[in-house]
């Protein structure tokens, strides 16, 4: 179970990246889930969540775009 | 990036790095100075083409815009990421569009004709850069206070054609109408006879430079709005070193061709009014912050089958038309007779659909 869902899907640049960087810091660490719909936000998501220090955990390709679950340990 | 290697950081540096090579080859081969690629001064010059604006010098239907376009989409289909989405705020984003091409055209230029001047050693652009690098920054201020034009949704695949078969409609009318030697007019078409409408590189070598950048684009989503923006906002240098290829790049090539002439005065389709050249980008930098991409990357986009970035597209089309129906262009001369007060009302408009649009979650 995530600690959050973020759902960025519909939101257009840089949006999706706000809200999730902005959770990170909040969260400090643990599990996010993020919703998206295109492959540029997909993209876009998993560099700003590496250059946090956050790893990509899991990715799936859902009906109306991905879902990922971004974590980070300490 | 998984299975993108565009979009990775030297993805990003090849597709920049692409584009400063063939634009200043696309001036050899006929397009005007410092202006191998320019989408706003494109999509003014198919405005005129089409006759929604009569000024004859900038009439030509730019079958560089059209490849962008087509290019974006093929790469789209191909790549599984054709996604047909709209319905976030269109009028306002038609606005924003129109906005972004009267400040655009106070400058003579979008963000990558800015790149491209500066690589013809043409020093006004430096003001233009730095007018956009404001505008954008205004625009962060935007985002961080929640600013949203809220959700898009997903569409019907007609729905996402719009745009692909509206630029395809104009290469049918092109075809069908080519120009012809010393006739202001084909058809339905205008076609300039002096001035910069007149300087164009052969169609198909356009229409290929279009399809082959649209193609690369889509896939690094390369953007020169969200360069600045990403490095003021996050600190990222991801788009920001596309852009830095784009300029390093074309200033080889310019170089090599002997397009490089360094200095401020009689700069090819340019002015020099400081004050104004900044203020003009700098409207065009806000507004296309708030639409969230460079000019370029709203034409990919909208191959992508993104409504709202075609709207947008389609409001920087009908602002060209107003910008020279209304006197609001700048010509070398100088800013336009009512240029000051268009740029006003646009900065106006940005700043209300700014202010207007703050939601904070």
């Amino acid at each position: 179970m995530a600690d959050k869902t973020i759902d960025a899907r519909g939101l257009s640049c840089p949006q999706p990246v706000l809200l999730v960087m902005e959770n990170m810091k909040k969260l400090a660490k643990g599990t996010l889930e993020v919703l998206v719909d295109t492959d540029t936000s997909r993209e876009n998501v998993s560099r700003a969540a590496r250059m946090e220090g956050w790893e990509v955990a899991q990715e799936e390709k859902t009906e109306d775009g991905y879902r990922m679950i971004l974590e980070k340990k300490n | 990036m998984k299975g993108n290697v565009l979009a990775t950081r030297w993805g990003i540096v090849l597709v920049g790095a692409s584009i400063g090579v063939i634009a200043p080859l696309l001036q050899k081969l006929g397009n005007p100075a410092n202006m191998g690629i320019c989408v706003a001064c494109m999509e003014r010059d198919i405005a005129g083409a089409l006759g929604l604006h009569r000024a004859g010098v900038v009439q030509y239907l730019r079958p560089e815009i059209l490849g962008f376009v087509l290019g974006a989409f093929l790469a789209a289909v191909l790549f599984k990421e054709f996604r047909p989405r709209g319905g976030s705020a269109p009028v306002a984003r038609f606005f924003l569009g129109m906005c972004a091409m009267i400040g655009a055209l106070v400058f003579l230029g979008c963000p990558w004709r800015a790149l491209l001047r500066l690589a013809g050693g043409d020093g006004n652009a430096i003001l233009g850069l730095a007018g956009l690098a404001t505008g954008i920054w205004i625009g962060t201020l935007f985002f961080r206070g929640g600013y949203s034009l809220g959700r898009s949704s997903p569409q019907s695949k007609s729905v996402g054609l719009m745009i692909p078969l509206l630029m395809a409609g104009l290469l049918v009318l092109r075809l069908a109408y080519p120009p012809v030697e010393g006739q202001a007019a084909s058809g339905i078409l205008f076609y300039s006879l002096q001035g910069p409408g007149a300087a164009r590189a052969p169609l198909l070598v356009s229409l290929a430079a279009g399809l082959i950048i649209g193609v690369l684009a889509q896939r690094s989503r390369f953007c020169t709005m969200g360069g600045i923006r990403d490095l003021i906002l996050f600190r990222q240098l991801h788009l920001f070193s596309g852009m830095v290829a784009l300029v390093v790049v074309a200033w080889v090539v310019n170089l090599i061709l002997g397009q490089f002439h360094p200095g401020f005065e009689k700069q090819p389709v340019a002015h020099s009014q400081h004050l104004w050249n900044f203020c003009g980008m700098m409207v065009a930098g806000l507004a296309f912050a708030l639409a969230g991409g460079c000019p370029g990357r709203q034409l990919f986009m909208a191959g992508e089958g993104d409504n709202d970035a075609g709207v947008f597209v389609l409001g920087m089309i009908i602002g060209a038309a107003i910008a020279h129906d209304f006197g609001l262009a700048s010509s070398p001369q100088g800013v336009g007779p009512n240029g000051i007060a268009g740029l006003a009302v646009a900065m106006g408009i940005c700043l209300f659909i700014g202010l207007t649009n703050l939601r904070r979650s």
